[in-house]
């Protein structure tokens, strides 16, 4: 129990300290947010090569993308992703009903608009994983109702990529 | 030596890829031998390649020696990148990577 609420506290400390820090130097919204992103990003991959250490070899894509939702999300954030729709033509869609950095905020519509901030770091944590697993990614979110979250991750990247 | 069977590494893993499920193991085993040596090689899941190099007058070594050591080789690696301080595809500059490594050169000679 207690090491779940570590990772909540670390990372609402997180987000505001970027914040805060930004406000000094009247930087824009835009850079805050790819700055989690970025931080986001080097965690993925160093979390990818921990957790892939011993499982075996990954069969596509879809197997990948079926590991972030079981074993990475769980090991994160303790719970799987509810649900897991593609086009099988390289766009992935995740959906989490309870997610658990949103939680803790009230279900309204209140702070719908600061919810953004608190999903730059999942963001950066699902395309560093990808990435050092091969992907080249744009990964999205987004919030309809407050602890729900939808990410998007799409791998036309990819595609362009191996065409070259 | 080293170059050409980073080729023969990504031959075995496209046809991996179609192979059975329990063939996918990171451990490649012997990519091929040469008149003075043997080259054995070894993938992560985010593609990293270890290719090892012995000496083909050693028979001491087994396959499973090699094995563990490909795994002591990738646990290391791993501490590597999940140091904060190193730029993942940068040069390796750790102390404890280095003497790891060396720890296994004795194995071999």
């Amino acid at each position: 129990m207690a090491d779940e609420a570590l990772f909540l506290l670390l990372h609402n400390e997180m987000v505001s300290g970027v914040y805060k820090s930004a406000e000094q130097g009247e930087v824009e919204n835009g850079r805050c947010i790819t700055k989690l992103e970025n931080m986001g990003f080097r965690v993925g991959q160093g979390l990818i090569e921990r957790f892939t250490k011993d499982t075996a070899r990954f069969k596509d894509e879809l197997d990948i993308m079926k590991f972030i939702c079981k074993d990475f999300w769980t090991t994160v954030f303790k719970k799987q992703i509810d649900n897991l729709r593609t086009n099988h033509q390289g766009i992935y869609v995740l959906q989490d009903n309870k997610f658990r950095l949103l939680t803790q905020m009230s279900a309204g519509k209140q702070y719908l608009e600061h919810a953004s901030k608190y999903l730059a770091f999942t963001c950066g944590l699902i395309r560093g994983g990808l990435s050092n697993l091969g992907i080249k990614s744009i990964v999205t979110a987004e919030v309809s109702s407050m602890p729900a979250l939808t990410s998007m991750s799409d791998h036309t990247l990819k595609k362009e990529k191996l065409d070259k | 030596m080293v170059h050409t069977s980073l080729d023969v590494v990504d031959e075995k893993i496209s046809a991996m890829g179609k192979a059975l499920v329990d063939q996918r193991e990171l451990y490649l085993g012997l990519l091929y031998p040469t008149e003075d040596y043997k080259v054995y090689g070894y993938v992560t899941n985010s593609k990293v390649k270890f290719v090892m190099v012995v000496d083909s007058s050693n028979t001491a070594l087994r396959d499973n020696e090699i094995r563990s050591m490909f795994r002591k080789l990738h646990s290391s690696y791993t501490d590597v990148m999940c140091n904060p301080f190193y730029n993942p595809g940068d040069r390796i500059q750790s102390r404890a990577f280095d003497s790891m490594v060396a720890s296994l050169m004795p194995q071999v000679c």
